[in-house]
């Protein structure tokens, strides 16, 4: 990142000379102790409850330090501080859906998460046991169907972009894909559905409608960052490959892709990511089943989301086993999408050119 | 920036044409195409998979009342879960782009980012998953609160849900969702103001805080509101978070906190599709085609609030 870095942000502090007093380093700190104290306190009155003590401390805290800078420091100085504390909660609150979230899907998944989850279906299973086996390679088989309709497409269009396209129709592609980023997952689904529906019939379930669905969602995340990627080779290295006399093609298929490999890897990867734990166009093109099913053109295939949707919300009886099957299969999802963006990280990591970007 | 056509030579000698060049550029080029045929497509299917739907007699779309009875509960329940999405998530995603750019320490900034952004990673499933189970019943002790002490504001009137699976309780789960879209594209404004214009306020004697009033807020205006309509367009075509958080029985209405909610248009395609047969299935395609609708037109006008500023890239 980073051509334009923030200003440092002891300039700022530098910078303003406070009028009157200035708060020693340790006073935030102490504000906050003190607020945390008192908050303990308050809720030892009543039942302990984590969150409002957090709520209460920080509240406290901010106020204290508020009163403390006016009174020391005045009325702007004062300002400052309430704002730093604002905006360090606001960033405090957004952490505590990610974390509540992981540890309650972690918690509840690892309770199936075992070998017989990954190694059987659910054909013939009422209550315990089973696993989600179908799923898992329903789910890879329609996001590699999708992988390899979406990155062709993507990546031409993104190359299209970056090394031919000039005037309206530049424009006019650019805008759209923009536009398609922003499809309803459920609207694509619908899409599929449609599109199926002209040639088999009313009721048609595949597994090839879910990766078309799937594509329309993807294609447009594959071209953005293909897009994005390719406009950073540098375009020298296209001059020097003309100059050889070098033609377009070649230029762009053995001096400009190898250059850029490392980001379409990685805008690849973290494309796949955005569509493995898309649920919605999945549930209404390619539905469900209890049996395992290779076969994209035949009939209906489990997949993962899926499965996890309709374990939890049509668990039989009893229900409890269905609903840890559910969250096991949430926890794998998660663990799956993680795991596709730690590798797009590490792909930009060990195979960026060596420019020095 | 980068020139990317090689400059034509003067003179009369032409470039020659070779066979790969043309093969190669002509798929690229129908590459491009393709992708508008596919946007193009995606309307004209739904549109026709929605005809039936639309022309057919009020009485036999389901509920009886035509069309548009069916989809206006449905409209109504998608803008308001969408627009509470909107209300929470804005200040708090651009509060979190500051202290991102801002505020936190220079070394930490992009790792904390990169803890914001994993928030988009998680598939929606998940969250839906996560709202029902652990942050409805947390709110449900919030909305009694709410119902005894602003009892009074329609919006709280109650009866207070019991299971916490209310409209509040999804335009939450779905402000979460697109935190992660608005801070992002604040961040990216953010980080381009120019820094002359940040060192000028600074020596004029501002505080950080009037440096970022003066020099930031007024240079990324146009960047947040494009990314809180992006955050918009997402929200309002959310499925599967909704579907599981909301408890549905229909009807428009403005209590937040009951058990009785309109479904947004997703979440009642994701709900009833899987068992609708014959015109129902019309009938929800059309639903869908006026949910693709409205975020097409919220997207566009995002998108267009977005590139107005030339020199910035957009989002990704």
């Amino acid at each position: 990142m980073a051509t334009q870095t923030p200003t440092p942000v002891s300039t700022a502090a530098d910078a303003v000379e406070p009028a009157a007093g200035r708060l020693p380093r340790w006073a935030p700190w102490a504000c906050f102790a003190g607020a945390a104290a008192v908050a303990a306190g308050l809720e030892l009155l009543g039942d302990f409850n984590i969150a409002l003590f957090v709520v209460y401390a920080v509240v406290l805290g901010t106020l204290a330090l508020y009163l403390a800078s006016r009174v020391t420091e005045g009325r702007r100085k004062a300002t400052d501080r309430l704002v730093t504390a604002v905006v360090t909660s606001a960033f405090g609150i957004a952490m505590v859906p990610l974390v509540a979230l992981v540890w309650e899907v972690v918690g509840r998944g690892i309770v199936r998460f075992d070998g017989e989850f990954f190694g059987s279906s659910l054909v013939g299973i009422i209550g315990e046991g089973g696993g989600a086996y179908h799923a898992i390679f329903g789910t890879l088989i329609i996001t590699a169907l999708t992988t390899l309709i979406s990155v062709p497409i993507g990546l031409m269009t993104a190359i299209y972009l970056v090394e031919y396209a000039r005037g309206r129709l530049k424009r006019a592609i650019t805008f759209f894909v923009d536009v398609m980023t922003g499809i309803p997952s459920i609207v694509a689904g619908l899409f599929a559905y449609a599109l199926f529906v002209l040639f088999f019939g009313p009721g048609v379930r595949l597994g090839i409608m879910g990766a078309v669905a799937l594509s329309v969602l993807m294609i447009p995340v594959v071209v953005r960052s293909a897009e994005e990627v390719l406009k950073l080779v540098p375009n020298e290295l296209r001059e020097a490959a003309y100059a050889l006399g070098v033609p377009k093609w070649r230029t762009i298929v053995k001096v400009v892709i190898p250059t850029a490999i490392a980001g379409l890897g990685t805008g690849v990867t973290l494309a796949i990511a955005r569509v493995v734990g898309e649920t919605a166009p999945l549930l209404v093109t390619v539905g469900i089943t209890n049996a395992t099913n290779f076969d994209p053109f035949d009939g209906r295939m489990a997949t993962l989301p899926v499965y996890a949707y309709y374990q939890l919300t049509q668990p039989g009886v009893p229900p409890e086993y269905a609903i840890d099957r559910a969250w096991t299969a949430a926890l794998l999802l998660i663990m799956l999408v993680m795991g596709l963006n730690v590798v797009a990280r590490l792909i930009s990591r060990f195979f960026a050119p060596k420019t020095g970007r | 920036m980068t020139a990317t056509r090689t400059p034509s030579p003067p003179g009369p000698t032409r470039p020659v044409r070779r066979l790969g060049d043309r093969v190669f550029a002509g798929s690229a080029r129908g590459a491009g195409i393709l992708i508008l045929v596919i946007l193009a497509g995606v309307a004209a299917f739904l549109v026709a998979e929605a005809v039936p739907a639309i022309t057919a007699p009020a009485e036999e779309i389901p509920g009886g009342e035509g069309l548009t009875a069916y989809i206006a509960p449905l409209v109504f329940g998608t803008l308001l879960a969408a627009l509470i999405a909107l209300v929470v998530a804005t200040p708090l995603a651009v509060a979190i782009a500051l202290f991102i750019t801002h505020f936190a320490p220079r070394r930490l900034a992009q790792g904390l980012g990169y803890l914001v952004d994993l928030l988009a990673a998680i598939p929606s499933i998940v969250y839906g998953f996560w709202g029902i189970s652990w942050l409805a019943p947390k709110m449900v002790p919030f909305y009694r609160w709410l119902e005894d002490n602003l009892g009074f504001i329609p919006f709280f009137a109650g009866p207070t849900s019991a299971t916490g699976r209310t409209m509040l309780t999804a335009g939450l789960v779905l402000a979460i969702m697109i935190l992660p879209i608005i801070s992002a594209i604040s961040r990216e404004v953010f980080l381009q103001v120019p820094t002359l214009h940040k060192e000028a306020a600074l020596a004029l004697g501002a505080t950080r805080w009037e440096m970022i009033k003066m020099a930031v807020i007024p240079y990324g205006k146009s960047g947040i509101i494009g990314g809180s309509m992006l955050g918009l367009g997402r929200a309002l075509g959310e499925t599967l978070a909704v579907t599981l958080v909301l408890s549905v029985s229909g009807g428009i209405t403005f209590n937040l906190i009951s058990s009785g909610n309109p479904a947004t248009i997703a979440a009642n395609i994701a709900l009833q599709f899987p068992e609708s047969t014959g015109i129902a299935v019309n009938t929800l395609i059309a639903s869908g085609l006026a949910l693709f609708v409205i975020t097409l037109v919220v997207n566009m006008l995002a998108r267009w609030i977005v590139n107005r500023r030339a020199d910035f890239s957009g989002a990704n």
